[in-house]
């Protein structure tokens, strides 16, 4: 039984903007930027998509290593302005909750991980909350807001979340919510590529992290309807190759199990997943 | 002044003679009365105000019910499933399928659903094949041949949808029959039959056709839309498929979505083998080839055969010049959620969460939703909720049922590093 794709009342220019942000520890503390300096450009951001219509909604979701948690609704009414007014609301908020996620990430911390190796971000658990989200507001009335989502990630691809994540990609891809990615660490990511390829997305690595809200503003700040208009960073060379249980290398042509799926680059007699 | 109501619809008498005697005499609105009765899906609630019946509430218990039988099948093992799948849909054109009990008739019905099964069926198996054959005035036509793609498939059907005659249950088992006969070992074959007759016009033994399908393994399904009919129950029983009989339109249309998701697989009737398949790299904008599909020069996005080199337009396909399967990784990764699928969640019933010993979270942890009762002096009841055996987090119905039919992956167990214990390393 599937359920179909929820019939499309959008609201003029209303959007639903959902925010995952990477804050991997162990990526932050070999990255030249400083993790301050790109939390406030994103702040700057993202109070910038509020301030675009007054129904405009934002949510956060923190992306650790450990553990994923929601940070940010704008639409909750638990939002209380600081008591010194020195921040707007959103900031204070978010700022006072990502404080708490991040120290009870580090206590789920066990130094379990191979040394040498940067452990990822639980990004399959931050896309899937994502997408529960966003289920719900299509059930909040006759019109509701345009959806789509942001991931601003920068540490690797975790191999074990490929499962995952193609899952999340494909129901997004059924519901018609598009994946953006912002990506900032060294080498591209396979996974975001060819999330923002199937759900029609943008993928885009910031050249300059100093001018990231620029990058910010311009390129994905835009809603869906108006995106017709511009030109967008077009996406270059997605790979869909496979790779080889095996050796774990890229192969263009490969033997693939019909019962498990499992694919090889060498002919065995028999498949090692399944032993048929 | 009444003749208009009274006169039949389809020309033939025998068949709307009961319901033309009795409602002989009404208008069209007042027989709006005597079927449609739109007055009992109104309930009273609390305070004596009307409103419709809540079938959300049902909805979830029908839900529920469902995953628990379809749990306590399959218990703790993974049922091998079928996964690369070649079906034919058999549909009946004959007299019956234009009858008019379905709105606005049993093949326009017939032909809508098919269209969605088309697409949910590639959505769902990527790797497998699909091919249409018709049955009227006694003969069965094969109407596509098996393929991959959705588009020439529903356009053929759409084209073609003039019912005569009587269907031949035995000449369309024949026809697939030989078909499927030439497929390669490792792939399923299976037939969907949607049948609206109550009779069937063979040429010879059906008895003997349908052993004839059951040692060539073909696994037989039936949809009715008419009534039940002992030849359709013996002939899935025989061949282990499902049969079962639509009530209405949409009960027609969650039959054969059911059909969609890969079966349970009976070990024997495929074997396993290591199937030799492409992964061809997406050509760089601005290159100039001839594709094989169209036989026409293109620019710029196309996948090239990593075997013999040649241009193919979109996949998954089938090189037409080495016959080498063409696929992309996210097709194989499609049907990934059918060999790792999620446990079902567990209920909590709201008495047990109003119990001061445990602390309950108040909202849903996939959509933050809250878990307490809105509604006219309900004050803060907990309504039903769910929550993941392995992660013990708590999630809304509605979340329960998106999860399990769309998104097939626990948000509590993707979101805490250590409490994974399914890994793909295998």
């Amino acid at each position: 039984m599937t359920t179909s794709a929820p019939s499309k009342n959008y609201a003029d220019d209303v959007s639903l903007l959902v925010v995952t942000l990477d804050t991997n520890p162990f990526f932050w503390s070999s990255f030249p930027f400083h993790f301050s300096e790109f939390l406030s450009q994103v702040l700057a951001f993202l109070n910038s998509i509020l301030l675009l219509g007054q129904l405009n909604q934002v949510v956060v979701i923190a992306t650790g290593c450990n553990s994923c948690s929601y940070v940010y609704d704008s639409a909750s009414d638990k939002n209380h302005a600081s008591t010194n007014g020195t921040m707007p609301a959103i900031y204070s908020n978010l700022l006072h909750n990502l404080d708490e996620f991040v120290a009870k990430d580090q206590q789920l911390t066990t130094p379990h991980h191979k040394p040498g190796t940067i452990p990822s971000s639980l990004l399959s658990g931050a896309l899937s909350m994502a997408l529960c989200y966003i289920q719900r507001a299509f059930r909040s009335g006759p019109m509701h807001p345009q959806p789509r989502i942001l991931c601003l990630q920068g540490s690797t691809d975790g191999p074990e979340q490929y499962v995952a994540i193609m899952n999340a990609i494909f129901s997004a891809q059924r519901s018609v919510v598009p994946v953006d990615s912002c990506f900032i660490g060294s080498n591209n990511s396979a996974f975001l590529q060819q999330a923002s390829y199937i759900t029609g997305g943008i993928y885009y690595r910031p050249p300059q992290m100093e001018g990231l809200f620029q990058y910010l503003s311009t390129v994905f700040a835009t809603d869906l309807h108006s995106r017709e208009f511009l030109r967008l960073p077009k996406s270059l060379g997605v790979d869909f190759r496979a790779s080889c249980f095996c050796h774990k290398q890229t192969i263009d042509m490969g033997y693939v199990c019909s019962v498990c799926l499992s694919i090889f680059c060498e002919h065995h007699d028999k498949c090692s997943t399944c032993r048929l | 002044m009444n003749n208009i109501a009274g006169k039949p619809l389809n020309g033939d008498l025998e068949d709307d003679d009961e319901d033309e005697a009795n409602d002989d005499g009404l208008e069209a609105w007042e027989r709006a009365y005597t079927e449609d009765r739109s007055w009992e899906s109104l309930q009273e609630d609390e305070s004596g105000l009307l409103r419709p019946i809540d079938t959300t509430a049902i909805h979830h218990a029908q839900y529920r019910r469902r995953l628990r039988a379809l749990a306590s099948n399959a218990a703790t093992a993974r049922i091998q499933k079928g996964l690369i799948r070649y079906l034919y849909i058999v549909v009946d054109l004959s007299k019956a399928a234009s009858e008019r009990d379905f709105r606005p008739s049993r093949m326009a019905v017939i032909a809508k659903q098919v269209e969605l099964f088309i697409r949910e069926f590639f959505d769902q198996n990527p790797l497998s094949h699909v091919g249409l054959v018709t049955t009227k005035d006694g003969v069965a036509n094969c109407l596509t041949d098996l393929g991959g793609s959705p588009e020439s498939h529903i356009k053929a059907l759409m084209g073609k949808l003039e019912c005569s005659g009587d269907a031949s249950l035995q000449n369309a088992l024949e026809l697939v029959h030989s078909n499927l006969n030439q497929i390669p070992s490792y792939g399923h074959r299976e037939v969907l039959i949607l049948y609206s007759a109550l009779s069937t016009c063979d040429p010879g033994d059906l008895m003997e056709t349908i052993q004839k399908c059951k040692k060539s393994k073909i696994r037989c399904s039936v949809i009715g839309l008419a009534a039940e009919m002992f030849i359709c129950k013996h002939l899935c029983q025989e061949t282990g498929g499902t049969y079962s009989v639509a009530l209405d339109e949409s009960h027609f249309k969650e039959l054969i979505l059911e059909h969609s998701p890969p079966p349970p697989a009976i070990a024997e009737y495929a074997t396993a083998n290591l199937i030799k398949m492409g992964f061809p790299q997406r050509a760089a904008e601005g290159s100039v080839a001839i594709c094989t599909c169209h036989e026409e020069a293109k620019t710029g996005g196309g996948y090239t055969c990593p075997r013999c080199k040649v241009r193919v337009c979109e996949l998954p396909t089938e090189c037409r010049v080495c016959g080498l399967t063409l696929i992309s990784s996210p097709h194989l990764a499609r049907s990934y959620h059918h060999l790792f699928p999620i446990v079902p969640f567990a209920e909590i019933s709201p008495s047990s969460q109003n119990d001061p010993n445990h602390s309950f979270p108040n909202t849903c942890f996939g959509c933050q939703q809250s878990l307490l009762s809105q509604g006219f002096g309900a004050g803060n009841k907990a309504e039903l909720s769910v929550s993941c055996p392995k992660c013990k987090q708590q999630f809304c119905l509605d979340c329960d049922m998106y999860i399990h039919e769309s998104l097939h992956n626990c948000p509590g167990c993707e979101s805490f590093r250590h409490s994974k214990s399914v890994t793909i390393a295998q």
